[in-house]
Formats: C-alpha cells, sequence, structure tokens
C-alpha cells in the first residue's frame, strides 16, 4: 500500500493550549465530555449495523419467520374442510416460522459479545469505555430493542396474513393478538438476551450459541425418548418447561394442560435473563478483560 | 504522568509482573523494553484497567484509569492491530470508538488523513495488512487527541517507511508535551525514539534511566586481538601496564581505543597479529546482557539457553 506519509499528526500547535493548572503539558483540544450510558449505546448501535452477521442474521430470522408462518397457514388452508378450523386461533400458525428463527436471534446475541473477545475488539472496547457494566448494558439495551422491533415485525406481518389466509377460524380476542405479537416477540427478544449474556460469559462464539441451541431444543428432544413411568413427572416437567412449548403458550396451543400458562413464559425468561445478567456483570467485573 | 507503585500480576504460580515501580514523565518519549514475554504487554493492560492487578497499584494523574470520565481525550493506546473486528470497515471501527466518548465525526476523518488510510476507509479490516492494522490502531489512539500515549509495539508490521514515520511522529507527540510510553523488544529502534528507559525481564525493573545515561554507561570500546604468539604477546602488554582480558573464543580484548599503540608495540617486538581491530560493545550487547541475567536468575537448568537464543533471533532480523 502507498499512503501519503504527513511527517507529523496535523494536530499541533494551534491545538497546543496553555497547559492545564494541575497538569502541566499537552490538553486534548477536543472538549471534555463526560460520557454516560448514551454515549455506550450510540457505540453499540454503530458495532450492530456495520457488521454483515447482522444483516445476514436478521434477514434470515424474516425470511423464516415470514416464509414459514405463511406456508404453514397456507398449507392448513389448502388442507382443511370448510369449517375444519372452527374455534381455532388464526395466530397459532405463526409458531413454527418463531421457533426455526429463534436460533438466528439466538446467534446474533451471542456474536454480540462473543465475536468481540474473538477478534480482540473487546480490548479496544474497554479501552474506550472503562466502565464494564456501562458496556454490557449497552450492548443488552441496543441488541434487545433491534430483536425486539425486528420480531415484532415480522410477528405483526405473519398474524394479519394468517388471519386473512384462514378465514374460516374465529377471530383472535384482542389478549390474544397482544400476546400473539408483543408477547412472543418479547420472549424471543428475551431468549436473544440470554444468548448474547451467554455469549459475555462463555466468551466464545461457538461454544456459547452450542449452550443455546441445546437449551432450546434438549429438553424437548429429552423428554420425548424418556419411557419410563417412574420419571413421569420429570418427563412432563421437560415437556412443559421446554423452550419450544413456552413458546407456545402464547398462542395457548400448549402440549399439556398445566405448566406454564398466560404470560407466565415471559416471566420465566426475565427472571432467567436477570439473574444470567447479574452474574454476567459480576464476572466481567471480576476477570481481566 | 503515570506512576506505577508495587504493581504485581500473577496468574497461578506464574508471576508475569513483579512488585513494578516506576513513573511515565510528560514531555518525553519514554521506552519500555524488555524480551519478548517480559511483562511489557500485561503491565500496559494493567495501566488501561483491562487485567486487574495482583498488588500494587496504576495511577494516571492520580487517577485510576476507571476514573477517567473521557478516557479516550485522555490517553490513546494501541495495543494489538487486531485488537478490531475483521468485518467492520475502518471508519467505522473508528466512528464507534468516538461516539464512545462523544468525540466529533470530523475528528475520525482527520485521524484517517493523518495515518493515510483515507482511500481505505470503507474497506473491511480483515484485508488490511499488518501495516495497515497497526496504523488504523494508532489512528484509534489518535482519535481524542489525548494527552497520554500508549503504543504497544507499534512498529511491528511497518515497512521502513512505516517505521520512519512512526518514530517522527512519537517525537512530535512528546515535543507537544504528550506523554509517550512505547513497549518494543527491539534496543535499537528504542536508541532512536526514547529519551528515557524503561528495562524489565522476567516481570521485574531492570533499569529505569535516561538514554543518554545508559548508552554512556554500556557503549564500552575495546579493541579485539587475535595472535598465533599469544604468550609473547601477554608478556609484552603486561610489561608496558595494559590490562588484557581474553575473551572466550580465542582472542584477546583491550581496554579503551589503543590500537595504534598495540599495533606498533606488536611491531617493536615482531610479533604477528592476525586480527587488531577497534570495537563498540552496541547497546543491544550490553541490554541483551542486562536481560540474560535476569532470565538466568529466575529460570530453570535450561530455559537461559532458550531464552537467548529466541532473543538473537529477533536482532538478526533488524
Amino acid at each position: 500500500m502507498s499512503t501519503p506519509q504527513p511527517p507529523m499528526p496535523q494536530a499541533a500547535p494551534t491545538w497546543q493550549a496553555a497547559p492545564g493548572p494541575s497538569h502541566p503539558g499537552y490538553t486534548s483540544p477536543i472538549p471534555v465530555v463526560t460520557t454516560h450510558l448514551g454515549h455506550a449505546i450510540a457505540s453499540e448501535w454503530t458495532k450492530i449495523k456495520s457488521v454483515r452477521s447482522t444483516m445476514w442474521t436478521l434477514g434470515v430470522f424474516v425470511l423464516l419467520v415470514i416464509g414459514v408462518g405463511l406456508g404453514a397457514a397456507a398449507l392448513v388452508a389448502a388442507n382443511t374442510d370448510p369449517g375444519g378450523l372452527e374455534g381455532e386461533n388464526p395466530l397459532s400458525f405463526g409458531f413454527f416460522g418463531l421457533l426455526l428463527g429463534s436460533i438466528c436471534v439466538i446467534t446474533l446475541g451471542v456474536l454480540t459479545t462473543a465475536s468481540e473477545y474473538g477478534t480482540g475488539m473487546i480490548r479496544t472496547t474497554m479501552v474506550a469505555c472503562p466502565s464494564r457494566g456501562r458496556v454490557l448494558a449497552a450492548k443488552a439495551i441496543v441488541f434487545f430493542v433491534v430483536a425486539f422491533v425486528v420480531t415484532l415485525v415480522s410477528a405483526v406481518v405473519v398474524a394479519l396474513a394468517d388471519v386473512a389466509l384462514l378465514d374460516d377460524a374465529r377471530d383472535p380476542t384482542g389478549g390474544e393478538w397482544l400476546k400473539g405479537t408483543v408477547g412472543v416477540s418479547l420472549y424471543i427478544a428475551l431468549l436473544g438476551l440470554l444468548s448474547l449474556i451467554i455469549g459475555s460469559i462463555i466468551r466464545h462464539s461457538a461454544g456459547a450459541i452450542t449452550i443455546m441451541i441445546g437449551l432450546l431444543l434438549a429438553p424437548l428432544v429429552i423428554a420425548l425418548f424418556m419411557f419410563a413411568q417412574s420419571l413421569e413427572g420429570l418427563r412432563e416437567a421437560l415437556f412443559e418447561y421446554s423452550i419450544p412449548n413456552q413458546l407456545s403458550v402464547f398462542y395457548a396451543n400448549s402440549l399439556s394442560e398445566s405448566g406454564p400458562s398466560g404470560w407466565d413464559p415471559l416471566w420465566i425468561a426475565l427472571g432467567v435473563t436477570a439473574a444470567a445478567f447479574a452474574g454476567a456483570y459480576a464476572l466481567l467485573e471480576k476477570r481481566d478483560v | 504522568m503515570i506512576e506505577l507503585e508495587g504493581l504485581t500480576k500473577r496468574y497461578g504460580e506464574k508471576v508475569a509482573v513483579n512488585n513494578l515501580t516506576f513513573a511515565v514523565r510528560p514531555g518525553i518519549v519514554t521506552g519500555f523494553l524488555g524480551p519478548n514475554g517480559a511483562g511489557k504487554s500485561t503491565t500496559m493492560r494493567m495501566m488501561l484497567g483491562l487485567d486487574r492487578p495482583t498488588a500494587g497499584d496504576v495511577r494516571i494523574d492520580g487517577k485510576h484509569y476507571d476514573q477517567l470520565k473521557d478516557p479516550l481525550t485522555y490517553i490513546g493506546a494501541l495495543l494489538d492491530a487486531k485488537a478490531m473486528h475483521g468485518g467492520r470497515s475502518a471508519y467505522h471501527h473508528l466512528l464507534c470508538l468516538a461516539q464512545s466518548n462523544g468525540i466529533p465525526n470530523k475528528r475520525v476523518h482527520e485521524v484517517l488523513d493523518t495515518v493515510g488510510l483515507t482511500a481505505v476507509a470503507r474497506k473491511k479490516a480483515k484485508g488490511f495488512s499488518l501495516g495497515m492494522g497497526q496504523r488504523l490502531g494508532i489512528a484509534g489512539a489518535l482519535l481524542g487527541d489525548p494527552r497520554i500515549l500508549m503504543f504497544d509495539e507499534p512498529v511491528n508490521g511497518l515497512d521502513p517507511e512505516g517505521i520512519h514515520w512512526i518514530r517522527n511522529l512519537m517525537k512530535s507527540l512528546a515535543a507537544q508535551g504528550r506523554t509517550v510510553f512505547v513497549s518494543s523488544h527491539l534496543m535499537s529502534e528504542m536508541a532512536l525514539t526514547a529519551d528515557h528507559l524503561v528495562v524489565i525481564g522476567q516481570g521485574r525493573l531492570l533499569a529505569d534511566t535516561s538514554m543518554a545515561d545508559f548508552i554512556a554507561q554500556n557503549s564500552r570500546s575495546y579493541v579485539r586481538i587475535r595472535t598465533p604468539q599469544r604468550e609473547r604477546l601477554l608478556d609484552v602488554l603486561h610489561e608496558v601496564g595494559v590490562t588484557v582480558v581474553e575473551s572466550g573464543n580465542g582472542s584477546l580484548e583491550v581496554d579503551g581505543s589503543k590500537a595504534e599503540y598495540i599495533g606498533e608495540l606488536a611491531a617493536q617486538h615482531h610479533i604477528v597479529l592476525h586480527e587488531l581491530s577497534p570495537q563498540q560493545a552496541s547497546l543491544e550487547e550490553a541490554f541483551m546482557q542486562l536481560t540474560a541475567e535476569s532470565v538466568e536468575y529466575h529460570a530453570h537448568s535450561d530455559a537461559p539457553a532458550v531464552a537467548q537464543q529466541a532473543w538473537g533471533d529477533g536482532w538478526k532480523g533488524n
């Protein structure tokens, strides 16, 4: 690369302000700003939108949610006799797309933190913002808002299309609309936020993604093959509290009648995420970067 | 002014930095010298609040790094040329740093221009050569136009033109009254840029001295002599009161610059000389000796040889 070689930074002479009273020597001409969370959020927003992996994971997410959501509804509409959907909640067909799409949100969440450890960027970040808690909070806020907005938009598109496609089904109530759009979007965004936190704890992208996918799928898969009678209680709990089942609670088509219902999954996710955040914060303060 | 007091970092049993106490003063370039693995980078990370010291303290103008409200306009650091996300463009990399400290966006363009990366500002950092990455890291350090600058091995990967540029940059930054702290494992590099020298080995402080003093103390001049009539020459030199040191490889060394005198003396006594050469001990040799001792002091049986071998390789490259 041939580059022009300015012999020295063009900064100097005019900028060489009078020495400060307490610390003689050079004083930066750039106005001193007391940094706060807002600066960190602006920085994280620039970061998340300036890498291609964000666009890829969110693009695939939108494609999966809308594509699979509409596909499922279209398939049902084409293969159901008139009147066959009597009493069904048409919003529930958004479930399949969101379940698959959640893998993208998990990936993006993990990458938001863990990729900085992989690349070494974290050292630059922490030098620029020595308050480690602020960095984690800014990442969490920016990611959560992005994940929530993108999920909400996709979920609303699918919900509207499904209601229009499946005109046999009953009209969802206001509460069902709220749960099937805002509710699931908050849940998915929290799942992504938990991934971000796990990424910060594990500091390794592949490891953290594996853990989160395991958390997403393992309980349900294990429960499927748990035949022993004596394990019935455990099997039931694994089913009920598996993430896919909790997701389906937002559409009121849970695998079981007991277990979490209504808005319970959101409170559970909120509690787990808050506890994980506290743990990640404590570790971040304790460990070397 | 950066002050270290009894700074210590242990990783389990291994002591990476051992009770370091020194100060980095403003207005001069302070060189931080030590062989690979001496603890230079660990020390710098502790200065920047990245690693927590096991014991001791670092203060920047009396404050801990994480107490600085505007860290980037106060202190700029180049730690590792690759400490950036490869998928992000140079411009966005600097922009997110600027935003985190409330630095105006136009400053990003200014520093890109300063380091000569304007043409590739929108290119992804992973396509950058080591030298370009190093320039981008320096741009990040200069972003806040800070009063203190820290560079960890800044000339690594740079071409001669880039090395020249870095040298001038550091000198001009110090001339403006800034504190410049630069680490290196190359004595030759430091001799050209640094005014003050801090040498560490095995995490311990070996020297904290001005460059002028270090040169005065360590640049010994002597005459090297090789002769087949060794005993006779020794007798002759002994008679006239010249002290001779026998060096390992069969040659003799005489302190001071007395080549002509010794040559004439040998001619008078009809002694054949195979070599008569004035020598100047280099700073590199002095430095290697300094650090080699520290290595021997701590390491186990075969370690010193290995360490010195690695050392020598480093010099040859330069």
